[in-house]
């Protein structure tokens, strides 16, 4: 039986999210749809049926489904679910919020945010903040799964699909859309940089933090952050990384003025190489880096700026 | 209004868990264990709102071992008024979970549920929106804001872009992030009050649920260790080590 994955957009263009779920679901099966519901979101349709693996683009184009309120878009997934052996979406703040509701409404225990693939049924996911990795077979007949976007490639963009519609759902009267503050930023996105320049309570200030922007924009990378600086206010809510925030894993992670509490390394220590410069070699941090440097941030930061000349 | 807050006993999150020799799990044994922090925020905002007039009751509500009795005492000595306990061993599954707790919501007839975003344990985050749905309710998930007012509640999500605004019809489903509000502690004497507040105990036959497990957990195992590091001690031996030696930047 063919996987289905949810896609994620924002009506204009494709969330990088849903290439890494792809991926994921090319792992379980040779045929791959891709549900793409919006409202006007042909571009996105366009770009979807260009993703490598997938067969088929279902569209749902209707205005309940503008802004992904999940009470208007899990019934249309659970109208169309029966025609698949597994429906995947990704493991951000768009699936987690949409998926579960349509697993409820099939009477399907989804199994959350699965970073391994060992077989139709089994799957290997992260508990306890990550330390701990769980082996899980689901008896569900039909499996809803999210994904830990880290843990695939992004599929490619050489495909072929073809595009049909499909109708279900809409709107169900119990929400509205009222508005959103999104964070503009010209650097790239956080779970998908290769380069991360990430401050914690060390930094002080919101200030301070121009200093790792400048940093970031140096090295072409995104800036994150610890619950501590965004409890703090140093920086909006969508740069925390961790348990609870966004799960990044880039080629360099380098974390300044951050101690490395459980909850911070579950969201970072599957990155390639990790920096830690922190002034206390105690840190917990220093024993997840490749390179720790015992420094006092505000002058190691402007050093390192200089040495990148 | 009542507020119906499910909450959850876990392993306290400031200890570092250690996977168990037979690989079936993580060593609950002599493990101190605590509220889950979401759900402490959840019960902290439910009794704003009855601080505020908004709601009458404030009721607790916790799935899992008798020893859950313990955290529903914690969440009546913050002020819930009063707890019920249904008695399992294990907690179920979200689904599980969501199944009782939809049965308590229709005995109750709550006006709000208020639940953490995530177990800080099996990480599932997935409970909130499972009851949403049974229950065909409106939702707001990962919530750093709420203003209930009559006919209407607006809440301010944290996603990953940022922040949204949604205005949801009552009655609702909310689960709440980090940044809502700073839970309090309970005081000596709350505790001592907490003491002879009213706690019910059901079993999921009592509510008529099954909650039959759909998943196996065939093993559980430590992640893979990071080999160790090396420390440098300026900005250009670091430059170097990262373009010749990890060639990464
Ligand atoms: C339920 C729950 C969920 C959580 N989720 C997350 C999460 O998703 N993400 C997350 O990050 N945290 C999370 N936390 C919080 C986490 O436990 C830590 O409190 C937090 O990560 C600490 O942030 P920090 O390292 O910036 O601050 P601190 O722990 O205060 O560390 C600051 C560090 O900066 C160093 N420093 C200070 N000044 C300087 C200087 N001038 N130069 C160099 N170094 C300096 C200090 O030596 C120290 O190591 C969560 C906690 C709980 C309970
Ligand atoms: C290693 C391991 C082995 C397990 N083995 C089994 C097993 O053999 N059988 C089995 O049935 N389950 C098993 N579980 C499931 C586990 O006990 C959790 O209860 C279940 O996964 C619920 O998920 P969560 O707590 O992550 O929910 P989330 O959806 O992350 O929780 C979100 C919110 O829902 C509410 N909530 C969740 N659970 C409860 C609760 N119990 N009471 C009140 N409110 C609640 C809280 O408000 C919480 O903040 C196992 C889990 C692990 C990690």
């Amino acid at each position: 039986m063919a996987i289905l994955v949810i896609g994620e957009h924002d009506n204009s263009t494709l969330r990088p999210s849903t290439l890494n779920t792809v991926t994921a679901a090319a792992a379980l099966g040779t045929e791959v749809d891709l549900l793409i519901a919006g409202a006007d979101c042909s571009s996105v349709t366009d770009e979807a049926s260009k993703v490598e693996s997938v067969s088929r683009v279902l569209v749902a184009d209707d205005p309940s489904f503008a802004d992904g309120l999940a009470e208007n878009i899990a019934p249309l997934i659970a109208s169309i679910a029966g025609n698949y052996s597994h429906v995947l979406a990704p493991a951000t703040t768009y699936g987690k919020n949409i998926l579960p509701r349509a697993s409820a409404l099939l009477d399907v225990q989804q199994i959350s945010d699965i970073s391994g693939i060992e077989s139709e049924d089994t799957f290997v996911r992260p508990i306890y903040a990550g330390n701990a990795m769980a082996t899980v077979r689901s008896t569900d007949v039909l499996k809803l799964i999210t994904v830990r976007t880290t843990a695939f490639d992004a599929a490619g963009m050489d495909g072929a699909a073809s595009v049909e519609t499909v109708s279900g759902g809409g709107d169900a009267g119990l929400s509205k859309f009222v508005g959103e503050e999104l964070t503009r930023s010209e650097r790239p996105e956080l779970t998908t940089a290769d380069i991360i320049v990430s401050g914690g309570r060390g930094m002080q200030s919101s200030e301070n933090f121009v200093l790792l922007e400048k940093l970031a924009d140096k090295l072409g990378a995104a800036v994150g952050a610890s619950r501590a600086a965004v409890d703090a206010g140093y920086v909006p809510n969508d740069y925390q990384v961790g348990q609870t925030g966004k799960v990044v894993a880039p080629n360099v992670y380098i974390a300044v003025g951050i101690s490395g509490a459980i909850q911070h390394l579950a969201g970072m220590k599957d990155s390639k190489v990790i920096v830690a410069i922190n002034k206390d070699e105690e840190a917990p941090i220093f024993q997840v880096a490749d390179f720790g440097w015992v420094a006092d941030l505000f002058e190691a930061i402007p050093q390192l700026d200089s040495a990148l000349e | 209004m009542k507020v119906l807050v499910p909450i959850k006993r876990v392993i306290d999150a400031n200890i570092k868990v250690r996977v168990s020799a037979d690989q079936s799990g993580v060593e609950l044994n002599n493990v101190k264990m605590a509220m889950n922090p979401f759900c402490e925020i959840a019960i902290e905002e439910a009794i704003r709102l009855r601080e505020s007039g908004k709601a009458e009751e404030v009721i607790a509500v916790a799935v899992g071992p008798s020893q859950s009795q313990e955290t529903l005492r914690t969440a009546l000595a913050m002020g819930a008024d009063r707890a019920i306990l249904i008695e399992t061993d294990p907690a179920p599954e979200p689904l599980g979970v969501a199944k009782l707790l939809k049965a308590v919501t229709e005995k109750e007839n709550p006006g709000l549920v208020i639940l953490g975003k995530q177990a800080i344990d099996g990480d599932n985050n997935q409970t909130g929106q499972m009851l949403a749905a049974l229950l065909n309710w409106s939702i707001g998930t990962f919530v750093s804001g709420l203003e209930v007012n009559d006919g209407s509640v607006r809440v301010t999500r944290e996603v990953d872009g940022g922040l949204e605004n949604i205005d949801l019809t009552p009655p609702c489903v909310i689960t709440v992030d980090l940044r809502l509000n700073e839970p309090r502690y309970a005081s000596l004497p709350n505790i001592m009050k907490a003491k002879k507040k009213p706690l019910e105990t059901f079993s999921p036959d009592d509510l008529g649920v099954d909650v039959s497990p759909r998943i196996e957990v065939l093993k559980v195992i430590e992640p893979p260790a990071r080999a160790a590091g090396v420390k440098v001690s300026s900005a250009e031996e670091l430059v170097e080590k990262l373009r010749n030696e990890a060639k990464v930047i």
